[in-house]
């Protein structure tokens, strides 16, 4: 056990874990944030995907001894109040079904749209092709990062 | 939402200075009161007044509605205070959605299974908003000494016209619910309807978009431990031996407790406990045959051969029909073991106390958890409570209640509330599975093209009828026979969305299409050829509605444009099933000389349409599970073990892969059916008879992609 100091939503916080301890699990088990899902547990289906340093990673495969100083953000901080324009988008064109995998679908998307501001069809589609949804929502997934982008300057 | 309060807050929050200048939240889930994730409905309500089961209304205005079953994605908990909401005509901006937890004596058939949840609860539903109605009105014409015929509602409000007056239901509610309320009311004329057939957002959305624990996995309670569950590698083996030391001297580890053929390990976070399970030194012992899926093929054929079959339909007289046959169509259809693979994977909490148990978690059906659950500890069910979490997807999976039943063991063992969690290994190769089977058609046509003799045989496994013998073209064929032989396999299954009929209808449609080209006709032609044989002169029974299967049939041609679209290879499919009528066309277009399914045009009868925008969207996840796990979904077996355990070994379709899923509902007024279910059997149909329209090659067996037609092809 060891005690990691980390920042997660423009926050400092502290965890005593091992240095092996993925990430997701951190966020889960140690500091409450757990609005970062676990699907795989092998960087296959997205439901984990958190920021770092503004990057989407997979925080399922990434051991909490490997962020160092890197700034985490979580879906509890993507925005204050929750009006990212991902977020608003999501809500707009009703995206969820059963809503798990949309923390991560919905922290993909803010990344691309970061680095694309105005993506094409086939990019948000390749972009977001990482995260599954189960209850294939995909269709409402790609209208909602058209009309975020749509709405972002 | 309960909430913390203030001193617990404080502590939550403690604040750490720390050595680097910086703030630090210091957290630890076992000196603080966890977030609670499911809604206490009782401390909601508390404040305002309760008309029933469902409903209450507070002095504020806010109108509470409690959804009694389990939200798994279906849209339930948007749908049904919908139906409530609409009776009442309350204002939907005020209406807050509760999910409701275990209690049978407020609420029937807590369950989310067979799409029977609105069919069930329409009319109660509609009941429960219009008595709370009546008695608003009823207080409101008190108040101002008018006829009660004299006011009307809307949006929340009770009017009187001729005086001017108004009055908002949360004004109202105290003197309403000292009412008697009616045995009998009157509901809506269904062309009144404001809401219902609105486009309605999922009451979630902004809880799901934000992070906010809503699910099983995201509930935490004070002092709660997390137990890790190793169960025998293959389906088969039974607990020989344990040897726990290494695992029990891991850090965080708490207890190793073994029950049946399960070892737990137990400890203070979800990650030590994965890893502790690694160190367990397990043997185990063969108890059964050990099966493979590469004997399924033989198996099954040996038994639609030689079996002893269950005869669950017969009309007229087969064997001469295909004596005399002009021509006989033969074909078979096989399909594989699929996991359900909801994205939250089992999880359950239980607290064995002295005094009784509390569950919490993902459940499809918490009363079956609760029963067995009291079975298990000795407590009679009252002494067992079920919180219903929203659930991360459910699929049938959540039907059974191994999970709950488990951690109701390791908590009786370690005597300490705990967490039970599956990873996606465990979930994957811990049972239960869509069943493998395989059915056996044949068709008798005489010489004008006419089908004279239908056959079919299913081989199921554990599932007693592989068969629905009373669907589709049951009715329409003067002789037929319809029977089934069951497998009896190791390898646990079960129910999985659209049980049976998930594969059973592809392997139905596929082989109609057959038939339609032996006999010379379009598919869609031959298949009104023979409804209206069943209307005119049915063959035994017709337990389906010919006419509303021919409108959608009709619908689909209509808006897909059958037949006529130049460079687009069409497949036509039609199913009923779970009380709902879905008629689908694949479009396949050639690209690089690769058969690529572009769309899927759907037209679907479920009666009338509750919420428009959830209603669209499981179509649409409908279709794209029933096309994904058709073309992908392979789950094999090798002497009882599992070949796949995660997304890298088992395919999910993912965004570039779906084809585009156009939605067209038939308005007819009829009471609403069920909806989670019936738009997936039919997608496998279409796309299959689409891609033999482009490649000329039949689908025989899934997943597709394994068949001849896609060798090469990724």
């Amino acid at each position: 056990m060891a005690l990691f100091k980390l920042n997660v939503n423009k926050r400092a916080y502290q965890a005593d874990v091992e240095g092996d301890t993925p990430l997701l699990w951190v966020l889960r088990d140690s500091l409450g944030l757990v609005g970062t899902k676990y699907g795989c547990g092998i960087a296959q289906c997205g439901a984990c995907t958190v920021h770092l340093d503004g990057k989407a990673v997979r925080s399922c495969v990434l051991p909490v001894s490997a962020i160092g100083t890197g700034k985490v953000t979580t879906i509890e901080g993507l925005s204050e109040k929750g009006d990212h324009p991902v977020q608003k988008a999501w809500d707009e064109v009703d995206v969820a079904q059963c809503g798990y995998c949309q923390a991560g679908q919905i922290m993909t998307a803010a990344a691309l749209l970061k680095e694309k501001p105005k993506p094409t069809e086939d990019e948000i589609v390749s972009g977001m092709s990482g995260n599954v949804c189960r209850c294939g929502t995909y269709h409402r997934i790609r209208e909602a990062v058209k009309v975020a982008a749509s709405k972002t300057n | 939402m309960q909430t913390l309060d203030n001193t617990s807050r404080r502590s939550f929050m403690k604040i750490a200075a720390a050595a680097g200048g910086g703030l630090f939240l210091g957290f630890n889930w076992t000196n603080a009161s966890a977030l609670p994730v499911v809604v206490d409905a009782k401390a909601v309500v508390a404040g305002s007044v309760s008309f029933n089961s469902y409903l209450s209304i507070g002095t504020d205005n806010i109108i509470t509605i409690i959804s009694p079953n389990p939200e798994i994605g279906q849209g339930i908990k948007t749908a049904f205070p919908m139906v409530i909401a609409e009776e009442l005509d309350a204002d939907w901006k005020l209406v807050k959605t509760v999910q409701g937890n275990l209690d049978p004596g407020a609420f029937e058939r807590q369950v989310t299974g067979g799409s029977g949840a609105v069919p069930h609860s329409w009319e109660r539903l509609r009941k429960a908003g219009a008595t709370a109605r009546h008695l608003l009105v009823e207080a409101a014409a008190a108040r101002w000494k008018v006829p009660a015929t004299e006011c009307t509602t809307s949006d929340g409000k009770v009017y009187h016209k001729a005086s001017g007056k108004s009055a908002m239901y949360g004004e109202l509610a105290e003197e309403a619910s000292k009412l008697t309320a009616p045995k009998d009311v009157k509901l809506k004329d269904e062309k009144d309807f404001k809401l219902i057939g609105q486009s309605v957002r999922n009451v979630d959305n902004h809880n799901i978009a934000t992070g906010k624990p809503l699910f099983g996995l995201d509930f935490y309670r004070e002092g709660m431990l997390f137990a890790i569950i190793q169960r025998p590698k293959a389906f088969g083996y039974k607990l020989k031996s344990v040897d726990s030391t290494a695992a029990k001297a891991m850090p965080g580890i708490v207890d190793v407790v073994t029950f049946e053929n399960s070892v737990a390990v137990v400890g203070k976070s979800t990650w030590q406990a994965q890893k502790a399970r690694q160190a367990l030194k397990i043997e185990y012992e063969k108890a059964a045959d050990l099966e493979s899926s590469s004997d399924h093929a033989r198996i099954f054929t040996n038994l639609l051969d030689n079996g002893e079959a269950t005869v669950r339909r017969k009309n007229g007289d087969v064997e001469s029909a295909f004596k005399n046959a002009a021509k006989v169509i033969k074909a078979e259809f096989q399909c594989p073991f699929l996991p359900h693979s909801p994205l939250e994977p089992m999880n359950f909490f239980a607290h064995v106390r002295e005094d009784g148990v509390e569950l919490v978690g993902p459940t499809q059906t918490p009363d079956r958890a609760r029963g067995e659950v009291a079975k298990l500890t000795g407590f009679s069910p009252e002494k067992v409570s079920v919180e219903i979490t929203r659930q991360g997807g459910g699929f049938g999976r959540r039907l059974a209640a191994d999970f709950v039943v488990e951690a109701a063991h390791v908590s009786k063992l370690v005597k300490a509330p705990l967490k039970v969690v599956w990873t996606r290994e465990d979930d994957m190769t811990g049972g239960i599975y869509r069943p493998a089977v395989r059915y056996r058609f044949e068709a008798a046509l005489d010489k004008t093209g006419q089908l004279i003799g239908y056959k079919l045989r299913g081989v199921g496994m554990n599932a007693g009828n592989s068969t629905r013998e009373d669907n589709f073209p049951s009715g329409a064929v003067e002789n037929l026979l319809i029977d089934s032989v069951d497998h009896k396999s190791p390898i646990t299954t079960g129910p999985w969305r659209a049980p049976i009929t998930n594969f059973l209808a592809y392997a139905e449609q596929s082989f109609l299409d057959e038939v339609a080209e032996a006999a010379g006709k379009d598919p869609i032609q031959f298949r009104l050829e023979l409804l209206e044989k069943a209307k005119k002169a049915p063959a035994g029974d017709v337990k389906y509605d010919v006419d509303r299967m021919i409108a959608v049939i009709k619908l689909a041609a209509e808006k897909s444009n059958w037949g006529k679209k130049k460079g687009v290879h069409q497949g036509f499919s039609v199913y009923f099933s779970h009380r709902s009528y879905v008629a689908q066309v694949g479009e396949v277009v050639m690209e690089k000389g690769k058969p690529v399914l572009k769309n899927i045009i759907a037209a679907v009868d479920c009666g009338i349409v509750i919420n428009k925008s959830g209603s669209l969207q499981q179509v649409r996840g409908g279709v794209v599970d029933g096309f994904g796990h058709a073309m992908y979904g392979n789950m094999t077996f090798k002497d009882g073990t599992p070949d796949q355990s995660n997304f890298n070994g088992f395919r999910l379709i993912r965004m570039n892969e779906i084809p585009e899923v156009d939605v067209h509902f038939v308005d007819n007024g009829i009471s609403p059916t069920g909806l989670g279910e019936p738009a997936l059997p039919p997608t496998g149909g279409a796309v299959a008879n689409a891609f033999y329209k482009a490649t000329k090659q039949r689908l025989r067996n899934q997943p597709f992609i394994e068949e001849p037609a896609f060798k090469g092809i990724s």
